[in-house]
C-alpha cells in the first residue's frame, strides 16, 4: 500500500515537472556517455552486457539506440535505471544537439524502459503499444520493488516509472525529418505488447526483444504468437535488424533463424511431453536442454521458457 | 547452503530484469504456522508421519505458476477425508482444501498455486479416522499473488469460463483408479495486483467452489482461494465405474457465475 501510494506520487510529480525530479533528471558533468555504435548513416546503437541486473551493471543490459533526423531525435529503449538512460542521453548529446522528441518504448520490460525518466526534461512524446500502459499498471509495482533491490540504492537511485503518452494502435509514423520512422503494433508474442520501429531510408529494423541473439529468448506472452509473427516478419525486406539483446546489428532474417529453431524446439519437445500425459515439472526439467550450448543465459530462463509455454499450449 | 543462496539470487536478478519475477527476499518475521495450526486446524494434533508425499520444485521458476503434487500412500486402514493445502506465508495461506467422495481413485493430486514469499508449502490430509497427517516442503518462489500470471490480458477476459478435461490411461491394466485433468480458464485475480495508474488494487476475482462428479457419484469438491493460480488446473483420479459413465464438473466464481462441463468417461482402449 505504501510503496503504491510512493508510486502514484512520483508518477504525478512527473507530469507536473517536479523540480526535485527535475534535477535528477538532468545529465549533470559527470555522467559518462555510453559507448554507441554507428550502425547506418544517423542510427546509433549501444550494445546492453549479456547479464542480469547487478549493482555494478546498473541495468546496462539491453540494446539501446538513437536515431537522428533533420529535425529531431528519436530513442527507441532507454536502459534498466534513470543512471542508464542518463548516460545513454550523454551519448546523444555527444553526437548531436538536436531536439529529443520521441522516446518510443519496444515493451514493457525494466531493462528496456526505467531509463524513461533521464528524458523527462526534453519533454518528447514516449510512445508505446497501446497495450503498454495496461501492462506497466498492473506490474509496475513489482518491477520497481524487484529492480530497486537488484540495482541497490546506489544505481537504482532516481528511477521512476514513465508510462507512455502516446500510443499506437495499429501503425503510426514519426517524422524526424527527412527521415521517417515506421511503428509497428504487433500482436501477443514476447509480450503481449511488443513495438516494432522501422527506419526505412537506412533499411535497419528495430526488434527490440522479439529478437534475442546470443542471449536465449525470454518467454512472456505467447509461444505461438511469436512463431507466428516470425514469419511475417521475415517478409520485412530491412537490410539489418538490431536485437534487443545481442550484437548492435544484424544481416536481415538471418539474425532470427536460431531464435526460431530454439522456440520451434520447445514448443514440438513441450506437445509432446503435453501428448504424452507428462506433468508440467517434468517438461521445465526436460525440454530444450539440446538449445543449452548454443544460448547465453540458458539456465537462468529455459526452464522458465518451457513453464509458460506449457501452460500455453496444453490449452490447443 | 551457499550454492542455493547463490542460484537463488542468479534467479531472481534474471526474473527482476526481464520479466518481473521476484527476488524479494524472505523478511524476517514470525513462523506463521502456530497460528495457522490454530486457525484452520483448532490445535488437533497433526503427525508428519511420512503417509503422504509432497512435490515441488526447491525453487520456483514462476511464482505464479507453480506445480505441486500430493500423493497419498495406499492400503493405509483410514482412507483420505480431505486434503488442505496451504502455503504459511501467503496474504491467503490456504489455497484449497479437497473433500473426497465415493468416486474418488487412490489419492494423487497436482495443481499449480502462487507463492508470494519464501515459504513452507504444507499437505495436510484428515483420514476417516479423524487423524491429521502433514508433510512441509520449502519452496524458494516470492510475488506470486501480486505478479499478473496473465501474459495475454485480453485472452484471458474473451476465453473465461472456458473448461478443458483430459482422461490418462491407467498405469496398470487393473488399476482401480483413472487419472483425469480438469482445467479451467479462469483469471483468479488475487485482489493483490495494484492499477499502478489509478492506484487502485484490481478487485479479487477468482474460483470459491468446484465439484467434480461421476455421474451423482462425488469425486471431490473443492474450496479454493486466491493461491490457486491462474486458469486452474487439476490432475486428479477418479473410479470409474463401467459403460456410460459421465464426468461432470461445476465450479463457481466470486461474481457468482456458475461454470460446467461434462464428458463421458473414455475406456482404456480409446485414450
Amino acid at each position: 500500500m505504501l510503496f503504491g501510494a510512493i508510486l502514484g506520487l512520483a508518477l504525478l510529480a512527473l507530469g507536473a515537472g517536479n523540480p526535485v525530479l527535475r534535477a535528477s533528471a538532468q545529465t549533470s558533468p559527470s555522467v559518462t556517455p555510453l559507448e554507441v555504435t554507428e550502425i547506418a548513416p544517423g542510427v546509433f546503437v549501444h550494445q546492453g552486457a549479456y547479464a542480469v541486473f547487478t549493482p555494478s551493471n546498473r541495468g546496462d543490459i539491453a540494446n539501446l539506440s538513437f536515431v537522428i533526423g533533420r529535425d529531431a531525435v528519436a530513442v527507441i529503449d532507454t536502459g534498466g535505471s534513470a543512471a542508464i538512460g542518463q548516460a545513454l542521453r550523454a551519448a546523444i548529446r555527444a553526437v548531436t544537439d538536436k531536439p529529443i522528441r520521441y522516446v518510443i518504448n519496444t515493451h514493457m520490460h525494466p531493462d528496456h524502459l526505467f531509463g524513461n525518466v533521464a528524458f523527462a526534461d526534453d519533454r518528447p512524446d514516449f510512445i508505446g503499444h497501446h497495450k503498454l500502459a495496461r501492462a506497466l499498471a498492473t506490474r509496475a509495482e513489482r518491477y520497481l520493488a524487484i529492480n530497486a533491490e537488484l540495482l541497490g540504492p546506489e544505481a537504482f537511485a532516481g528511477t521512476r516509472l514513465i508510462p507512455p503518452t502516446r500510443v499506437v494502435q495499429d501503425r503510426l509514423v514519426i517524422d524526424l525529418g527527412e527521415r521517417e520512422l515506421m511503428l509497428e503494433a504487433q500482436p501477443t508474442a514476447h509480450t503481449d505488447n511488443d513495438l516494432t520501429v522501422h527506419d526505412s531510408t537506412t533499411g535497419t529494423l528495430f526488434l527490440g526483444d522479439l529478437l534475442f541473439m546470443r542471449h536465449i529468448p525470454a518467454l512472456d506472452g505467447s509461444i505461438r504468437g511469436w512463431m507466428e509473427l516470425i514469419n511475417r516478419l521475415e517478409q520485412i525486406p530491412a537490410r539489418r535488424a538490431v536485437p534487443g539483446h545481442g550484437p548492435p546489428s544484424a544481416a536481415w532474417p538471418e539474425a532470427i533463424q536460431p531464435q526460431k529453431l530454439y522456440l520451434q524446439r520447445i514448443s514440438t519437445e513441450v506437445r509432446r511431453m503435453i501428448k504424452q500425459g507428462r506433468s508440467i515439472a517434468e517438461a521445465a526439467a526436460t525440454v530444450g536442454l539440446s538449445e543449452k550450448d548454443a544460448w547465453l543465459l540458458f539456465d537462468e530462463f529455459n526452464a522458465r521458457n518451457v513453464t509458460a509455454a506449457f501452460a500455453e499450449l496444453e490449452w490447443e | 547452503m551457499p550454492e542455493l543462496i547463490a542460484r537463488r539470487s542468479v534467479l531472481g536478478l534474471v526474473g527482476a530484469a526481464l520479466t518481473g519475477l521476484p527476488a524479494m527476499p524472505a523478511f524476517a518475521s514470525e513462523d506463521p504456522w502456530p497460528g495457522l495450526h490454530q486457525d484452520v486446524f483448532q490445535n488437533r494434533p497433526i503427525v508428519e508421519d511420512g503417509l503422504i508425499t509432497l512435490d515441488a520444485p526447491m525453487r520456483a521458476e514462476d511464482a505464479a505458476l507453480v506445480p505441486l503434487t500430493v500423493k497419498v500412500a495406499r492400503d493405509q486402514a483410514a482412507p483420505p477425508k480431505s486434503l488442505t493445502l496451504l502455503i504459511d506465508k501467503n496474504p491467503a495461506p490456504v489455497v484449497a482444501t479437497f473433500y473426497f467422495g465415493e468416486g474418488s481413485g487412490e489419492i494423487e493430486l497436482s495443481t499449480r498455486v502462487r507463492i508470494d514469499a519464501y515459504s513452507n508449502v504444507r499437505a495436510v490430509v484428515e483420514t476417516a479416522d479423524g487423524a491429521l497427517h502433514m508433510t512441509t516442503k520449502y519452496v524458494k518462489a516470492s510475488g506470486g499473488c501480486s505478479a499478473p500470471a496473465l501474459k495475454d490480458a485480453e485472452l484471458a477476459e474473451a476465453e473465461l469460463g472456458k473448461m478443458q478435461f483430459r482422461q490418462f490411461a491407467a498405469d496398470m491394466p487393473s488399476s482401480s483408479s483413472r487419472e483425469a485433468q480438469l482445467m479451467i480458464r479462469h483469471p483468479n485475480h488475487s485482489g493483490l495486483q495494484m492499477d499502478q495508474l489509478t492506484g487502485y488494487y484490481i478487485p479479487a476475482k477468482f474460483i470459491t467452489d468446484l465439484e467434480v462428479k461421476r455421474g451423482d457419484t462425488l469425486v471431490f469438491r473443492m474450496e479454493g482461494g486466491i493461491s490457486l493460480s491462474a486458469d486452474p488446473n487439476i490432475r486428479f483420479t477418479f473410479r470409474p465405474a463401467g459403460s456410460g459413465d459421465v464426468i461432470t464438473a461445476q465450479a463457481k466464481d466470486t461474481d457468482g457465475r456458475v461454470l460446467r462441463g461434462s464428458w463421458p468417461v473414455k475406456s482404456g482402449s480409446e485414450m
